[in-house]
């Protein structure tokens, strides 16, 4: 058991940092937050940066375009891209984390033919189209409702909680196509192409005060069925494929991010009560680091992730909102403004979401102890 | 980077299990620590681990076990050591408590100067009639002797590195053992027709258990990989880190396991009580959770008073 990077990987890391001192000082400004198509333009601009460096798709498999890095690799280059203040994955985070890779595993010859080499380029940004309404934490409840039509679905429902929704090409789309069999067993797994008719998006306006999310609401939309990831029905399976990836490294630059964010505040912090509760969360984030790496590891080893990758979101999630409250008693009166101190107010108010998305604390708990721990099943009413 | 249990440690894991299992069951453990034990833990190699060239990788893991079975005993300062031994913090004159003197054939003070070494038989105290863990007799020694100076100021602080280390797992296997335990009694235990583990306000205090001991390992194996490689990571950060999220999750772990046992948690009888008031000790060892987490917070970029 060890923490060494073999030299292979530390000659990757001198390489990447070279190139990132190189380039990053060429970015152009970051655009204001809700201008989403500036800020479409900027992030798909890093990703062709990337991939003409040679960085895109770090882990994906070599002969999907990808770098086919390993996973101690990957690690690399998310610490050190996060280290040097490198742009987040943005608007490329459900092409690349999310529908990417289900496509590499379920998608067909054409479909990998058709979307792997866009994303990875920049070319192709996608969008999430998996809650709605009525399905949150019961992500099996979806409604919308698609029904086949000669070679085409025709998708009618409403979606919400969609990233990327106002600048996406395509969603990743989960409808009922079978209302009469049991919730999991009648789910279907839809590329949508983002501007069909019948498509409305409506941006959905966050804490934060800018449109984080959209909300869509299709009409009739038709959908060919060659758009299909998987067999008719059994899209429950591939969304847990999809969601999968997201207990993988996910979360590693957010918590690379969470450990510059202590050192970031630190100097703020004089009152020594304070600066002891800042002590306690850098131990605890250094933990949850050192678990990461665990995990990492085993799925190096193994091909599967091991239980740890099933508690890293909760403990992080929650280690941060303490983070965000710390911030804000730290700030004081500066906290008036959002804008007056640092970015701190910006992430309490932005880390509010991290404890309710991909899986609230809650269904993660449910997870851990029914998956993990092997406790009963809450009956189902 | 393979930052798992090797074969080999999974090996040593499983042997040091199965032989405390087998030899210290719950009911020798409540019969406290005695000169059996020592030798019995001397003879499977516990207290000749580093001299036997274990790693502090393949240490942690055999404490892990030892907490893990609430094996009680001066432990950690008896590694390495051919004897029984006990260190505290502390110096000539100084009012301490001491544990398992009657067992005890030296004690080590750590302090400013060095490692002083005192003999039991110079130690004069009384015992607690009470002692909080009934494992952990007691005895208040008004005044304790200087002892003689047996190693440098910075062996001393080498030695409190390593001591650390060591009782941070110990505290790894405590809240471990008491996730395995909750899990267990709520899977078995019924209430309205139901286990008590299908319950999520039960369910959800098992999984913030298992997530504290699995953080907790992680740091500790970690902060022992940093010993191994002092490249590999900051020592002194790692190790504060590690005593502070293992201390915690021995403890809370104690709390919430008492909790789940409902009623039965308050008993003498169920051995939750015995994992939690070892943990309650092991904090007061080599630095509570606050004074490591002051020493990570003197490590990280100064408080800068021009910014507030």
């Amino acid at each position: 058991m060890d923490l060494r990077y073999s030299d292979v990987d530390e000659a990757f890391r001198a390489r990447l940092r070279e190139w990132l001192s190189s380039e990053l000082p060429k970015l152009p400004e970051q655009p204001p937050r809700d201008d989403w198509s500036a800020r479409r333009g900027w992030d798909t601009d890093w990703q062709r940066r990337l991939f003409d460096a040679g960085y895109a798709g770090i882990n994906w498999p070599k002969e999907f375009g990808g770098q086919g890095a390993t996973p101690s690799q990957h690690l690399v280059f998310l610490e050190e891209t996060t280290r040097a203040r490198a742009p987040y994955v943005g608007v490329n985070f459900v092409g690349l984390l999310h529908a990417g890779p289900t496509i590499i595993a379920e998608g067909t010859e054409a479909q990998k033919t058709d979307h792997l080499s866009k994303i990875l380029r920049g070319d192709e940004v996608w969008c999430q189209g998996f809650s709605e309404p009525q399905a949150g934490s019961d992500l099996a409840a979806v409604r919308t409702k698609a029904v086949l039509d000669g070679d085409h679905y025709v998708v009618t429902g409403q979606k919400i909680w969609c990233s990327y929704g106002q600048i996406g090409d395509y969603g990743e789309l989960l409808v009922r196509t079978d209302p009469d069999a049991p919730k999991h067993k009648g789910i279907t797994w839809l590329m949508l192409p983002m501007d069909l008719p019948g498509i409305e998006i409506r941006p959905l306006k966050t804490v934060l005060g800018s449109s984080e999310f959209a909300e869509l609401f299709l009409d009739e939309v038709r959908v060919p069925v060659s758009c299909r990831i998987g067999a008719e029905n059994d899209g429950w399976r591939v969304t847990n494929v999809t969601l999968s990836f997201e207990r993988g490294t996910a979360f590693v630059s957010e918590m690379v991010d969470a450990l510059r964010l202590i050192d970031d505040l630190s100097p703020y912090v004089t009152d020594p009560a304070y600066r002891r509760e800042l002590g306690h969360l850098a131990a605890e984030m250094d933990g949850i680091w050192a678990l990461t790496k665990r995990n990492i590891t085993q799925a190096a080893r193994t091909g599967v992730m091991g239980p740890g990758s099933m508690m890293i979101k909760y403990a992080y999630s929650e280690l941060r909102q303490r983070l965000g409250e710390l911030s804000m008693k730290v700030l004081e009166r500066d906290v008036l403004a959002v804008d007056a101190v640092g970015e701190f107010v910006e992430e309490r108010l932005r880390t509010l979401a991290l404890t309710i998305a991909a899986g609230t604390s809650q269904i993660q708990k449910n997870i851990i102890g029914e998956r993990v721990l092997g406790l009963p099943k809450e009956p189902r009413p | 980077m393979n930052f798992d249990l090797t074969d080999d440690q999974v090996a040593l894991r499983d042997g040091i299990r199965s032989h405390l299992e087998g030899r210290f069951s719950m009911e020798r453990v409540r019969e406290g620590f005695d000169r059996s034990m020592f030798d019995e833990l001397s003879e499977a190699g516990v207290f000749s681990l580093r001299a036997d060239g274990f790693s502090w990788a393949d240490s942690v893991v055999v404490y892990e076990e030892l907490g893990r079975a609430c094996v009680p005993g001066p432990l950690v300062g008896s590694a390495g050591a051919d004897a029984v031994v006990d260190v505290i913090e502390g110096r000539g004159g100084d009012a301490v408590w001491v544990e398992h003197l009657a067992s005890l054939d030296r004690l080590l003070t750590i302090g400013d100067d060095g490692i002083r070494e005192i003999p039991a038989a110079s130690l004069v105290g009384a015992e607690a009639d009470w002692p909080l863990d009934p494992l952990t007799p007691a005895h208040r020694v008004e005044s304790l002797p200087a002892g003689e100076l047996v190693g440098t100021a910075s062996e001393a602080s080498r030695l409190l590195n390593e001591l650390t280390l060591l009782t941070a797992a110990q505290q790894v296997g405590l809240s471990a053992a008491l996730v395995d335990m909750s899990v267990g009694y709520a899977m078995t235990r019924e209430q309205f027709g139901r286990p008590i583990g299908s319950f999520q306000a039960v369910k959800h205090m098992c999984a913030e258990m298992a997530v504290k001991a699995e953080v907790a390992r992680a740091a500790v194996q970690a902060a022992a990989c940093i010993m191994d490689d002092p490249s590999t990571g900051d020592e002194m950060r790692s190790l504060h880190g590690a005593k502070i999220v293992a201390g915690e999750a021995a403890i809370m772990n104690g709390r919430t396991a008492t909790q789940v046992y409902g009623g039965m948690g308050f008993t003498w009888e169920v051995d939750v009580h015995l994992y939690l008031k070892r943990a309650w000790i092991l904090e007061t060892r080599f630095g509570s959770a606050d004074s490591h987490a002051d020493a990570v917070a003197e490590i990280l970029p100064p408080a800068d008073r021009s910014q507030r």
